[in-house]
Formats: structure tokens, C-alpha cells, sequence
């Protein structure tokens, strides 16, 4: 799966985001900034770009069901065709940016670059970056389960419109987020005025990135929640609100040392089959047994990419940890399960 | 196999040359070797005279047929255009804003496809449309009347252009590319996303699948007599019957063209049982479906092969990559 030309990939960005939270806005930063780079949009309206672009192409968002072996999920047959048609033009632009409609799920997106054997050839997906807005981000939450799933689901998020909110509602929206993510890098914007460097380029599907992007990735949790989890309840934790949301989970799962491959492996392939519909996304940094290269991995639903890296370094401890976020996890299943896979 | 032996190479014969950019179909234009290019051009003529014709200038060519006397080409600047020998281009649709799906053409009639909506031209030159329920990505005129079928999701329309009333629709579910009918028109075939080919014999509406590849089959031809479907997809070619009143259902296809790289392109020689094969890493061969046996024309170099076509007599094959390169093959004698 993986592709020995990966730095000639086409980088594929996401960008997802309620109604009215500001995607076009950031859009049409983005084009307008003098960075040189020559973008090719996907856009489900066109007429909302202001900024003169010379590859803007009107998507249908045709999803289809894709039954390829074992493999059952559904994709953006529509972006298989106009990755296709867009390698057409290869050399002309750079990179290619997405954006989704308010309503859309991003699990098809993503998983049509895993899925697809033309497009992986041909394009990366970078990163979902989700842009929330910070006055109604609290009211979608419970109203739309797409805001959630588009929470969920990014490696960024970009808390707009902060000139709207007082800091103690946006640190509350940010608690709420984090309920929900607890690893997308977070940026407060007023107009979207984030840093382009932390939209694009990010490389957030790059199993080589994956520590980079989170150095904190490993450490352990301040804590283990052995307490039942009621449902949509927060509580003080060293003096901050600590949310847990009510139907999105994250299990995070931290093993002091290493796995034994031969648990691991077959453990971690039948969770993301068997629990592959409720798991949005999944990551996870592990030592094996008698390896001296770490093992990292990543999924969206039922889709496994995972590959051992580099070696792990002298001054690194060798431990473990596996996050899972979705609904309806089994989450002793999945807890008890990984930690059953020490060496 | 040695590559290269006297007896089993004719690569002496192909003049290589540089078409400059990714050639997207090849066809003889009366006698003149035409490459469609994706930079928006068509290169017409021998390899050291060629024209090159702008058919879609400032974009890309997305699709193009070729029939022995014209190259239609659909760009992603919504335009159909016509090229003949020629080398003039003539504008026969403009879907503005829209890109070009797909094409297919039969005698002066033609068609294409650009987003849900499917236009048909007849040889007067007159009209008609269809919106289907998803993007089209494939068309083929049925070999006989002014029929077209058209893929969508969950299966393919058969729509008659000049007849009122809603297609005939042949279901299955999945994303559907591209059509082809055997030449007796008897049954349908389609290429899917799923790295499998489906088909209906169009008598019963009966269902067949043709499964097994490791990738997408996107290059399909039939031979002469109309009995053998050869299709790319595979480390080999992989070829169905369709003889009989039941076609390829229960049968075992045929297997030539073995080696360690994808097929990617597929063409049936005009008179005889013998395919041109062109591989993911750019080599070709001709290879004799009675036997098997091949001959080398390009040894592997470039891109993946991503154009083939013979001339109407089969006494030239032309050929071209995704990386530009071209050659053209006279067979001796």
C-alpha cells in the first residue's frame, strides 16, 4: 500500500465545516495569499470563491457503496473521477483542496484515498481541517451529528468567529471539542486569520508524522477513568471543566512497554472489522517484541494503514498507546483487549 | 521468455518518438497516425511530419474515440470536438463549465456525457438529451439502431434518443464506467470501480459477472468476429468468450500476455486472433490467443502504455504512454 514516489503525491486537503462557520472564508484566504502554490478547488457551489482561480471544479459529492473483498465503504466516487481528470493537467498545480458541503460526512472522503488504487497513486490526503464556529458550536453539537462527525474527524480545527464569544465561552467550546477530539491541533481565528503553515501541509496521514505532529502523543493520561460514565456529564479536574461528550467517545489506551506482534496484528484487524462502523478515526504508536522500529498505524472505519517506521531512539522509552474515537465503541473490549496484547 | 529473439521480436520495427505529453488515445485518421494528447492537442501524421491540432486549447483532454476516420475528443473545458485526417477541428458541442465524461461515436452519429446529462447527435446533426441519475461514465452505441447506453451508478440506461419515455434500466449496484456491446449486440458490458466487469444479456436482462482482477479494467476489446472479449487489469490479458447463446456465464476466460507488470491497454487485432498488449511499465506485445504465443514490440521503459490502435488493415499498431512516449509498429511483409 505504500507508494515508493510518496513526496510526488498531489496533497489533497479537506476542508469541512457547519454552515456559516466560515470554510469560504478560509478558501478564499487561502487562494488569495502570495504563496506561490497553484491550487485546484473542488467546490459544491460554485459563485462562492471571490478570488479569481484558474482550477475551480463543481463536485456532485456522489457517494457509493464500494464492496472491493472485505472491504465494505463508501466513497466520493465523484472525487475518484475528478483526481483522474485533474491528473490530466498534472504539472499545473500543486495541490488540490476540498471543500465539503455543511451536511457531509468526511469518513467518504477520507476513505476514497485509501481505497482507490488510481488515486492513491496519484494523491495524498494531507489533512481534514475543520472550521467551527465558536458561538453556535455548542448548539450544533447537539443538533447535527455532521458537526459532530466533523469535530471527530479532523487533524485541525479552526474555532472562528472568537470575536463573537467571551473567553470563558470559548474555553468551553474548546473543553467541548476536546471531549470529542483529543489530538486535532486547535486554533482560535477571528475571520479564519490562521496561519496558512497550519492548514496545509500538514501531512497528517504520513505514519512518519504522526509524533511529529503530536509530540505529546504518548505520554499517559493524567488519569484513568474508572469511574462509570454517565452520559453528557463534566466534572472539575484540577481546576478545569473536563467534558465528556454524551455519544462521542475517545478511548485512549496507554501501555507502559511493548506488544507482542502476534497478540497485536490480529487484535487490531478484528476491532477495526468488527467495530469498523463506529470507529471514526484510530491512531497508535506501539513497540513490539523483539522489533527495534516502532509500529504506527491509523484507520478511518474499517480501513488499516500501518507500517513500521524508524527505529525507536536510545533516549526513547519503548511504550504503547492506541486512541479510538467513535460511537458505540466497545470500549472494555477495547481497552482490555490491547492491554491483553502485552509482550 | 527471452526478450528480443530474432523470431520473437519485432521491436526493430517500431519507430520510437516523443509525442511530449500524456498520450490519451491513438487512432489512424484514413491512413494517418493520430495521437490525443491530455495538454488539449491531437498530433496528426507520421512520426516525422506530425500537425499538431489545438483541439482543446488552454485545457485538458479528458476522453477520445477514434473510428478509422475521425477523433472525437472531450475536454475539461466542456468542448466535443472532431478532428479528421484533415487536421481541422471542429466544434460540435460546448457543455460550458462542465468537463467531458464520455464519448462514444458510430458511423456520423456521436455522443457524450458531461455531468448527468447525455447528448446524443444524430448523422443530421440534430440533438437530444437525457439527465440520468448520476454522472455518466461511459456510453456505447448499440451496434445496430440509434440506441445508447449509458453508465451510471447502480447499473446502466439504454435510452433510444428519438423515442419519448425513460431509458430501460439494467440494475446493479455499484459504480459502473465503462460500456462496450459485443458486436452481434447481444450482450452489455460495463467496467466497474470494484475491479470487476459486469454484464447483461440484453434478451432476458440476465446478470453476469466477470470477476477476479486485482485492479480496475478500464481497456477492453473485442475481436474481429465478435467471439472474444479481451480486457486489461490483470498481470495478463484476460479474455472472455462470447460465442455462445450464454456468452462468458460458467466458463473459464483465456489467459495470454503473462508477466510481472499490470495490463493496462488491450486492442484486438482487425483480421486475426491476436491482441496487442501494453504493461504498466511501458513495454508491448502482440500475443496469439490460439496458442499464446507473443512477440515483443516495446520493451518496457516510461510510463504505463495508455494508448493502443491498429490501422484498418492491422499492418500498423500504434502506440503511446502516460509519460509522452509513442512508436509506431509497421509489421513486415
Amino acid at each position: 500500500m505504500i507508494e515508493s514516489r510518496e513526496a510526488e503525491k498531489i496533497p489533497v486537503t479537506v476542508l469541512t465545516g457547519y454552515l456559516g462557520a466560515g470554510k469560504t472564508t478560509l478558501l478564499n484566504r487561502i487562494l488569495s495569499e502570495p504563496h506561490g502554490k497553484r491550487y485546484a478547488v473542488v467546490v459544491n457551489e460554485f459563485g462562492e470563491i471571490g478570488i479569481d482561480n484558474e482550477l475551480v471544479i463543481g463536485a456532485d459529492e456522489e457517494v457509493f457503496e464500494m464492496n472491493n473483498g472485505c472491504i465494505c465503504c463508501t466513497v466520493r466516487g465523484d472525487l475518484i473521477r475528478i483526481i483522474e481528470g485533474l491528473m490530466k493537467r498534472k504539472g499545473r498545480f500543486d495541490a488540490i483542496i476540498v471543500e465539503t458541503t455543511g451536511l457531509a460526512d468526511p469518513a467518504p472522503v477520507a476513505q476514497t484515498f485509501f481505497v482507490d488504487e488510481d488515486v492513491q497513486k496519484a494523491a495524498r490526503l494531507d489533512a481534514v481541517v475543520t472550521v467551527a464556529d465558536a458561538k453556535w458550536l455548542a448548539a450544533r453539537l447537539r443538533d447535527a451529528p455532521e458537526a459532530k462527525n466533523q469535530i471527530a474527524f479532523a487533524d485541525v480545527i479552526i474555532i472562528n468567529k472568537t470575536d463573537l464569544v467571551t473567553p470563558a465561552e470559548l474555553r468551553e467550546v474548546e473543553a467541548r471539542i476536546r471531549a470529542i477530539n483529543p489530538y486535532a491541533s486547535l486554533h482560535r481565528a477571528t475571520k479564519c486569520d490562521v496561519a496558512i503553515a497550519d492548514v496545509l501541509e500538514r501531512r497528517a496521514f504520513d505514519l512518519d508524522r504522526i509524533l511529529d505532529i503530536e509530540p505529546g502523543f504518548l505520554v499517559a493520561e493524567e488519569h484513568d477513568h474508572d469511574h462509570d460514565h454517565d452520559h453528557g456529564h463534566s466534572h472539575e479536574h484540577h481546576g478545569l471543566k473536563h467534558y465528556h461528550d454524551e455519544d462521542m467517545q475517545s478511548v485512549s489506551v496507554w501501555l507502559d512497554g511493548e506488544v507482542d506482534p502476534a497478540k497485536f496484528m490480529p487484535w487490531i484487524n478484528r476491532v477495526t472489522q468488527e467495530q469498523g462502523p463506529n470507529i471514526l478515526r484510530c491512531k497508535g504508536i506501539v513497540a513490539m517484541k523483539d522489533d527495534p522500529r516502532r509500529f504506527v498505524f491509523q484507520g478511518v472505519h474499517m480501513m488499516l494503514d500501518g507500517d513500521s517506521q524508524r527505529e525507536w531512539k536510545s533516549d526513547e522509552k519503548r511504550e504503547s498507546k492506541v486512541v479510538f474515537i467513535g460511537r458505540n465503541l466497545e470500549e472494555d473490549e477495547i481497552r482490555n483487549g490491547f492491554l491483553a496484547c502485552a509482550a | 521468455m527471452t526478450e528480443d529473439q530474432a523470431t520473437t521480436s519485432l521491436a526493430q520495427h517500431l519507430r520510437p518518438f516523443d509525442a511530449g505529453a500524456h498520450v490519451v488515445a491513438a487512432a489512424f485518421l484514413d491512413e494517418a497516425p493520430a495521437l490525443a494528447l491530455a495538454d488539449g492537442a491531437v498530433l496528426i501524421g507520421e512520426p516525422d511530419e506530425q500537425k499538431r491540432v489545438e483541439a482543446h486549447p488552454d485545457a485538458a483532454t479528458l476522453v477520445a474515440v477514434g473510428d478509422g476516420k475521425t477523433f472525437l475528443t472531450g475536454g475539461d473545458d466542456g468542448r466535443v470536438v472532431a478532428v479528421g485526417a484533415d487536421a481541422d477541428p471542429r466544434e460540435i458541442a460546448n457543455a460550458k463549465g462542465r468537463w467531458i465524461d464520455a464519448l462514444a461515436m458510430r458511423g456520423r452519429a456521436c455522443a457524450w456525457s458531461a455531468g448527468k446529462q447525455v447528448s446524443a447527435r444524430d448523422e443530421a446533426g440534430s440533438v437530444r438529451t437525457w439527465g440520468a441519475p448520476s454522472t455518466v461514465r461511459g456510453l456505447a452505441f448499440q451496434p445496430k439502431g440509434y440506441r445508447l447506453a449509458a453508465t451510471h451508478y447502480n447499473g446502466a440506461s439504454l435510452w433510444f434518443p428519438k423515442v419519448e419515455g425513460p431509458p430501460q434500466t439494467l440494475e446493479w449496484k455499484g459504480a459502473h464506467l465503462d460500456a462496450t456491446f459485443s458486436p452481434d449486440g447481444r450482450f452489455l458490458v460495463t467496467s466497474m470501480q470494484e475491479n470487476a466487469l459486469h454484464g447483461w444479456r440484453l434478451a432476458d436482462s440476465r446478470n453476469m459477472r466477470m470477476t477476479g482482477y486485482p485492479g480496475k479494467t478500464r481497456s477492453l476489446s473485442w475481436s474481429h468476429d465478435g467471439a472474444w472479449l479481451a480486457t486489461s487489469g490483470a498481470d495478463a490479458v484476460v479474455v472472455w468468450p462470447f460465442k455462445d447463446k450464454d456468452g462468458p456465464m460458467g466458463k473459464a476466460p483465456r489467459e495470454c500476455g503473462v508477466r510481472e507488470a499490470r495490463v493496462t491497454k488491450v486492442a484486438f487485432h482487425p483480421r486475426a486472433l491476436v491482441v496487442a498488449i501494453g504493461y504498466a511499465d511501458g513495454l508491448a506485445l502482440l500475443c496469439r490467443l490460439v496458442d499464446a504465443a507473443e512477440i515483443l514490440v516495446r520493451r518496457p521503459g516510461g510510463g504505463p502504455v495508455s494508448a493502443l490502435a491498429w490501422n484498418g488493415s492491422g499492418a500498423r499498431l500504434l502506440i503511446g504512454l502516460e509519460t509522452g512516449e509513442a512508436g509506431l509498429l509497421n509489421l513486415p511483409g
